[in-house]
């Protein structure tokens, strides 16, 4: 019974913190008070019903695992079909062509001549795959909490922008001199600041990311202030001309390809010697500087590559959308970028993927219930840590013992 | 490779061919603006606006004898957001489209229109260069530019309030910067009077102190405020805090119950600019006496505007006789129309004639017109 | 005459630097413990502010007046942004205390998202008046130019608290534990304190201090929210940094130096660059001493 006294409690609890914010509402125009009484019911029962099956189901699993204990069996015997899916090769393989077609042929199967409203949609989540990939490298892999991340992505956006505007130089010109130009910038900022602790170099990368806000909308002359630039040009194709659709194809085939490329990048350098520095480094800062490795070199490559990426897809961003303006870099978007990297599954380049696409993607079909949108995904950003801190899909380390002989499941080689 | 190709292309002609068929018995009129967010309430009012004006003309048998379907859809006033919806609309064969309501929005979405096609009405861009540019000829608004109304106030501040030192503070969006931008360029013009104080300010700051220290030591007998309610009468609490009394004006974007509902006692004599009062015009009575009846409350910011935008829409639908762009951007061009805000005409580049300004003061709670 | 602005701006600085100085204490007393960034704290201040709104609305309608609408609506305020908190702690923190250190700043930014949109959803997205509980004092008109009446009222809250707080630190036995649970949480466990129940006290405390800040600049602005905790939040923040995080005598000191700071960039140069030249000063300081201003470095031993 004291299990229903407690969820009675929680229950009670949750009604009184519900009183003033929920019930009351002071209209200060015709000086009202509009009483919402049946909220506070509705927030007390909800509150003590979801006590109460927390607590049955955890003593249930409780009882569960003290059997499963007492039979012999290892407790952590099941693997999740995404780690199965990462030790089996060929099965994995096999995804990845199914995948890789489906993206191809997306486009072709959603948009009409008249009807590309959701390639348009694909390509704005596909920038973000890539943002969430670049910022996996610095966050993910080598452990700096990077809260500023867009501002790198506004350096490619302007660099491209302006490069175009003034000196009519042309997309492909400008891809790799964005990404050059925002690596420039990670190194620039990233020199002083990487003795730093980890929660100093939050803030100060979080103060780096408001100041280029703040600089891009105070700067008319250069920057287009808060105005922003506008008729930025489409990429060009060997100069052909074409029609909204084809340009909506054509954007979403080159962020498909970086996509690609980002992919194939990243797992080649985590399985590199910098990528091994950089995780050694992100479990022990000492252990690994004595063991010889640079430090400030290692953290600066992992910063430096991750603006890289930002630099890249910010002038595909400004490209496809022919306008930007400050607004598009605020700390919210350092702070979506960042759950994408952490929900994914830290390191893990499938979960990133994933969290980037489920992100950005359900807002923008779950437009009906757009009032409760921010707030289930601020809800569901502490429930997936408490419930699964690993992410969507744990970044399996690759192990080197040998699997004991009494437990052969095969896994694990 | 070449069965890929061949299965989308066969996927993509399927589908090409089952779109058309919905299009052709009813005129498709997208309306754009902020609908969510907390800049809601100034794209709410143009929503509500179309939707009663076209259920009126639908109920009595639509235009040419089609009926019309309203496209709603929210940008949020977000540049990236518009660019968005507004490839949405045009995919489901919009041809003219009621909005966006914000500068920044619509200029992101023009892009998109403009290859498109599609005739644009704004209710509420002010942005200068939209129209002043030349580069978007399918772009119309049925409010008055931004430079229009800075001048108004340089003119008022300097020749009515007898001004010398004129101090310009502005939140540094587009729409305040504009204003501000604007003013200062008409006080210096004017060479009677000048600017003593041009300072941007964070709007959601939680202090503006400096600022007020500032404006006191350089002395200012004006102070000209480009930006939104909230700034400005976080401002005004501060100034009467620290007893500085000097006469402050702001933009249309202060006009509205929202900056005398927070501002309450500190925005007495406050003067601001808005459009000019048309609350008197028959049409207008009607359509609020619609939306009271409708809605049990007066109608909100850009009301009028919106309501005005559609009436000119239909009106160019009818005298076009269908939706050929050209056809309608020469019948927006050449047709005088009685409107909400009162008898306008749309010039060659898409302002319309017949709008304007007038300066307003808040007296005992209210905005009164100052003649 | 120049001397003159430069004192007015000063003791700008310093009303402003003291609402930092109480918001960064909170952040400052829970990394302390239990080293984390309490990314929702901002939204706390945010809840202080509006319950004390509602309150004062209900009273004032219901026709009370004068201090009596001030100090209610303060103390519940107070209880609630109290309550909010240790809520906040139980729900969203300590389940994962023994997390990754990036989990629980993850779980900070998505509590802090989930309260502003609760607000907003329960009550509304537009600004509000705050009632103006604090009135003119005649005896300032004087000196209205350097500090107003509200000005006055926030310094004098602002010291009370501090030395309120120290002497709680200093002597209780609640203080005495968390200075045990800051130095060493295992050996407090271990000599029979409750770190749990210490825990859950500086989030009290500290929620609280949010709060008073909260309702004292409410009714100095005159307007409120439900998006206003955020930039607080994040300057108290930088605050607390600048006077090393974890350090109580550092936030204070934190939060003046930004106060000040702020407002002499903005009175000299551009208010446009405001937050620049907090970030920056910031920066500064941790280019010239990582640990903060008053923040110990710490050696590492391997």
């Amino acid at each position: 019974m004291t299990h229903f006294k407690r969820s009675l409690v929680i229950g009670l609890w949750f009604m009184f913190l519900a009183l003033p914010l929920m019930v009351v509402r002071v209209n200060t125009l015709n000086h009202e008070i509009e009483w919402r009484w049946a909220n506070m019911l509705w927030l007390g029962f909800c509150a003590f019903a979801l006590a109460w099956f927390w607590r049955a189901s955890t003593e249930r699993r409780a009882a569960r695992q003290a059997l499963g204990v007492a039979a012999g069996r290892p407790l952590l015997a099941k693997l999740s079909w995404a780690q199965r899916l990462s030790d089996d090769p060929a099965l994995s393989r096999r995804l990845l062509l199914i995948v890789a077609a489906a993206a191809l042929i997306f486009p072709w199967v959603v948009s009409t001549s008249q009807n590309f409203y959701h390639v348009n949609i694909m390509v704005s989540a596909l920038i973000f795959v890539v943002l969430g990939l670049g910022l996996n490298i610095t966050v993910g892999l080598a452990g700096l909490l990077d809260l500023g991340y867009i501002a790198f992505f506004a350096v490619g956006a302007y660099t491209y922008a302006l490069l175009a505007r003034n000196f009519d130089l042309g997309f492909w010109t400008c891809l790799p001199l964005g990404g050059i130009m925002a690596m420039f910038f990670g190194i620039v900022l990233g020199f002083p600041i990487l003795r730093l602790r980890g929660d100093y170099l939050a803030i100060v990368t979080l103060g780096f990311g408001s100041i280029t806000k703040i600089v891009l909308e105070n700067s008319e002359e250069l920057f287009g202030g808060a105005a922003g630039i506008a008729g930025i040009p489409r990429p060009d194709l060997f100069g052909l001309v074409l029609d909204g659709r084809e340009k909506s194809l054509y954007s979403y085939y080159i962020v498909l390809a970086l996509v690609a490329l980002t992919i194939f990048v990243t797992n080649r350098l985590k399985n590199s010697r910098i990528g091994w520095a950089w995780m050694a480094l992100r479990e022990d800062e000492i252990a690994c500087v004595a063991m010889g490795v640079d430090m400030a070199r290692t953290k600066l490559s992992a910063y430096a590559l991750g603006a890289f990426w930002a630099g890249l897809v910010g002038v595909i961003f400004a490209a496809h959308n022919n306008f930007i303006n400050p607004d598009s870099f605020t700390f919210m978007d350092s702070a979506m970028i960042l759950s994408m990297v952490v929900l994914g599954g830290m390191g893990s380049i499938l979960g990133v993927i994933i969290a980037a696409l489920a992100l950005k993607l359900l807002p923008e079909y779950l437009r009906a219930v757009a009032e409760y949108r921010m707030l289930v995904f601020g809800a569901v950003m502490v429930l997936m840590m408490i419930f699964r801190p690993q992410g969507l899909i744990s970044n399996l380390r690759r192990k080197y013992e040998r699997a004991p002989a009494d437990e052969s499941d095969g896994h694990g080689k | 490779m070449s069965t890929l190709v061949k299965f989308a292309t066969a996927a993509a002609l399927a589908l090409a061919a089952t779109t058309p068929a919905l299009a052709a018995d009813t005129i498709k009129i997208g309306v754009a603006g902020p609908h969510t967010g907390d800049l809601a309430p100034y794209g709410l009012p143009t929503k509500d606006a179309a939707e009663m004006l076209i259920a009126e003309v639908n109920a009595k048998g639509g235009i040419n004898g089609k009926q019309i379907e309203l496209l709603f859809v929210d940008d949020q006033c977000k540049p990236e957001i518009a660019t968005n919806v507004a490839t949405k609309l045009v995919s489901e064969g919009v041809n003219v489209v009621i909005g966006h309501v914000c500068s920044g929005a619509t200029k992101a979405a023009m892009g998109i229109y403009k290859g498109a096609k599609v005739i644009v009405i704004s209710p509420s861009a002010t942005n200068p260069p939209l129209t002043k540019s030349g580069d978007y000829p399918n772009f119309y608004r049925t409010i008055a530019s931004d430079d229009d109304q800075g001048k108004m106030a340089a003119t008022f501040v300097i020749d009515k309030l007898n001004a010398k030192k004129i101090a310009i503070v502005h939140d540094k969006g587009d729409y305040g910067k504009g204003f501000a931008d604007f003013s200062k360029e008409a006080i210096e013009k004017s060479g009677k009077a000048k600017v003593v104080m041009y300072e941007g300010i964070q709007p959601g700051a939680m202090d503006y102190t400096a600022v007020i220290q500032k404006l006191r030591k350089e002395g200012a007998d004006a102070l000209i405020f480009g930006g939104y309610h909230p700034e400005a009468s976080k401002l005004l609490a501060l100034m009467n805090k620290r007893k500085i009394n000097v006469p402050f004006i702001g933009p249309d974007g202060i006009k509205g119950d929202g900056f005398l509902k927070i501002a309450g006692k500190d925005a007495e004599g406050v003067y601001a600019t808005g459009p000019m009062d048309v609350s008197k015009y028959p049409l207008n009575v009607k359509a609020h006496n619609d939306y009271k009846a409708k809605y049990g409350k007066e109608p909100g910011t850009f009301f009028d505007q919106g309501y005005a935008a559609t009436l000119a829409a239909l009106n160019a639908i009818k005298v076009a006789g269908g939706t050929d762009y050209d056809a309608l951007g020469k019948a927006l061009k050449s047709s005088v129309i009685e409107t909400t805000v009162g008898k306008i005409k749309f010039d060659a580049r898409g302002d319309a004639e017949g709008v304007g300004f007038s300066v307003y003061q808040v007296r005992k709670g209210a905005f009164v017109e100052v003649k | 005459m120049d001397s003159e602005y430069f004192f007015e701006l000063l003791c700008g600085g310093l009303v402003k630097g003291s609402i930092y100085a109480l918001i960064a204490l909170g952040y400052t007393m829970v990394y302390g413990i239990i080293q984390l960034i309490n990314f929702a704290h901002g939204e706390i201040y945010m809840i202080g502010a509006f319950v004390a709104f509602i309150v004062s609305g209900v009273l004032t309608l219901t026709g009370y007046g004068g201090p009596t609408v001030l100090l209610l609506a303060a103390v519940i305020a107070i209880i609630y942004a109290a309550a909010y908190g240790y809520t906040l702690e139980k729900i969203a923190y300590r389940p994962l205390r023994a997390a990754p250190r990036l989990s629980p700043l993850i779980s900070a930014i998505g509590a802090s998202i989930f309260l502003t949109n609760y607000v907003q959803l329960a009550q509304t997205p537009d600004f509000l008046p705050f009632p103006e509980l604090i009135t003119d004092f005649d005896f300032m008109e004087p000196f209205s130019r350097y500090v107003s009446s509200v000005d006055l009222v926030i310094l004098v809250v602002t010291t009370l608290t501090m030395i309120a707080l120290t002497v709680l630190i200093k002597y209780t036995r609640v203080g005495k534990a968390m200075r045990a649970t800051q130095q060493d949480a295992v050996m407090a466990r271990l000599v029979g304190i409750n770190v749990d129940r210490v825990i859950s006290a500086t989030f009290i405390i500290g929620s609280a201090l949010a709060a008073i800040a909260g309702v004292l600049i409410a009714s100095r602005t005159g307007q409120i929210n439900s998006a206003i905790g955020f930039m607080a939040g994040i300057k108290a923040f930088t605050a607390a940094v600048l006077g090393g995080i974890g350090n109580i005598p550092g936030a204070v000191l934190g939060g003046l130096v930004l106060g000040i700071a702020e407002t002499l960039g903005a009175g000299y140069i551009s208010s446009a660059y405001e937050d620049v030249f907090a970030f920056g000063l910031l920066v500064l300081i941790l280019v010239l001493r990582p640990a903060g201003l008053l923040g110990k470095a710490v050696k590492q031993k391997v």
